[in-house]
């Protein structure tokens, strides 16, 4: 029909109304789910050292990626977040690869996550004696509600993330001050579980593959951008919170449980918290720990829908992709038609793909665009030194975090090449080939001059 | 008698039915009142444009 309503607007974009507890929800929510459960693998690679030498080699890592992208977003106030800063600042190609980059890590994690839904309620209902439960209801719902919750509304989505997330992260806290490591009567025996690195120096190395299960999504915050009423101010203070809650939550996490599990179980647990709130002997904790287990992984689904769903409409909205997906809903202003094209992605690979091949790929573009990241800084300093454009923030010892940054991805490259090599390469290939695709046909349909709407100075030199 | 858990896998099943048809039937719905070039009108930056002037 394509006919305007009576009294419909004639222009129509996303709703400023998220403050920076929102943002803190967006980024913590999205990761939270990696200290619950993931981030053990590490433990099997290479004993209980080697995954706290990976949970701080992360954590060095995500704290630059926090710094960095605290400054260059809190200038480039739009949605697509890296892929939106990738076009202002390197170009249209890079911009293009970033954008996919961002939807494949999001969209597949947010199928890790429907995955873990079926698996816990699976879980849950095998402790109550019911043995064949089917979890693809559970994985669907789970991705539908969601998915209907992010169309209806930003700021119904990211008030829901706040409040599990902070549920979750509580959860942590208070396992930790009830297990008391201070007292004689604490369950935890570090004394007797702990041991030297069982596979030496290269166990430490193929753990740090799972070191960035702590943090593996914090950079996420960048895509509220558009949203968020003062985005200079509330970008970088709901980052920056969000990854100083995560490096607390990652080094109890990995406290707790190896003070209460001998690193060959914790190793293959399949939720190590939930299992560290059993050995503590209180069947409240247990309750408490599985409920922040479920926040934990829905808040990380919630989160990644929104988060893929702008990058795609950004891409729509500049022509990178056909313009159709570049549509905001009149009543709810959400990018609609993303978040719609986005669902059936996410359940085909949450019914049909194994856990882990799911999470690797998200985790190899993420790694890839951590890596754009510091090319990216130096760039933005470059062309745009200090005195020409205002930012909300300014990291410190610059270029020292953009240098720590690359160093610290190829350390991670050569890891994952180790344990997911084929995966690596596969993924590399794939990208080259849509970069030509998209070098020698898509970009024709890019209205160049369009694209470039912020009210920037020009570069410097230009 | 079914046990809990058939009755929640029916009722997982009947509420991903009704997540998902309401948002197909709004999408169909603000698709074919509102033109197209009013759904695509939102332009990167715009409000920058207004508010903040990027000057030190």
């Amino acid at each position: 029909m394509a006919t305007s309503a009576t009294n419909a607007p004639e222009k129509v974009g996303l709703l400023r109304v998220l403050g920076p507890a929102h943002i803190w929800a967006l980024g913590v929510g999205i990761v939270l789910v990696g200290e619950y459960m993931g981030w053990n693998f590490g433990v099997a690679k290479g004993g209980a050292f080697a995954a706290l030498i990976a949970c701080w080699f992360a954590g060095t890592l995500y704290t630059c990626v926090a710094m960095i992208d605290s400054e260059v977003t809190s200038t480039v106030a739009a949605a697509g977040g890296q892929y939106t800063q990738a076009k202002h600042i390197v170009g249209p190609l890079m911009a293009f690869n970033v954008g996919l980059y961002l939807v494949f890590a999001y969209t597949m994690l947010e199928a890790g996550n429907a995955i873990t839904v079926g698996y816990l309620m699976d879980t849950v209902a095998a402790m109550t004696g019911h043995s064949g439960l089917d979890q693809r209801p559970f994985i669907i719902l789970s991705i539908m509600f969601l998915a209907w919750l992010n169309y209806r509304g930003v700021l119904a989505t990211l008030t829901f993330n706040l409040v599990i997330t902070a549920f979750a992260f509580s959860s942590i806290l208070i396992l930790f001050v009830v297990t008391a490591p201070w007292s004689d009567a604490s369950p935890m025996r570090h004394a007797e579980l702990m041991t030297d690195l069982p596979y030496g120096w290269l166990g430490v190395l193929a753990s740090m593959h799972f070191g960035l299960w702590y943090y593996l999504g914090i950079e996420g915050t960048t895509q509220a951008a558009e949203e968020v009423r003062s985005p200079a101010r509330s970008l970088p203070f709901g980052t920056l919170a969000g990854i100083m809650t995560l490096l607390i939550a990652a080094t109890l996490t990995w406290y707790m449980c190896v003070g209460l599990m001998p690193w060959e179980y914790l190793g293959g647990a399949g939720v190590p918290l939930f299992d560290a709130a059993r050995l503590s002997g209180s069947s409240w904790l247990v309750v408490l720990l599985g409920v922040g287990t479920l926040f934990a992984t829905l808040a990380s689904a919630n989160g990644c829908i929104n988060d893929a769903s702008r990058a795609w409409f950004a891409m729509g909205r500049d022509h990178y992709l056909p313009s159709w997906f570049g549509a905001v809903h009149p009543k709810f202003r959400t990018p609609y038609r993303s978040i719609i094209f986005l669902v059936p992605i996410a359940l085909i690979f949450a019914l049909g793909a194994p856990l882990d091949q799911v999470i690797t790929f998200s985790i190899l573009s993420g790694l890839l665009e951590y890596t754009f990241m510091p090319i990216n800084v130096i760039m933005f300093r470059k062309k745009w030194p200090l005195d020409t454009i205002k930012r909300g923030y300014v990291h410190p010892f610059h270029p020292i975090p953009a240098l720590v940054l690359l160093a610290l991805c190829s350390v991670t490259y050569f890891a994952v090449f180790l344990g997911y090599g084929t995966q690596l390469v596969a993924m590399v290939a794939f990208y080259i080939v849509v970069s030509l695709w998209f070098h020698f046909w898509r970009y024709r349909f890019v209205n160049r001059g369009a694209q470039f709407t912020m009210p920037w100075p020009r570069p410097k030199g230009y | 008698m079914m046990d809990i858990w058939t009755v929640l896998e029916y009722g997982a099943w009947a509420l991903s039915v009704i997540f998902g048809a309401y948002i197909v039937l709004d999408w169909i719905k603000t698709d074919s009142t509102y033109s197209e070039e009013v759904l695509t009108s939102s332009r990167e930056g715009e409000l920058e444009a207004m508010t903040e002037q990027h000057k030190l």
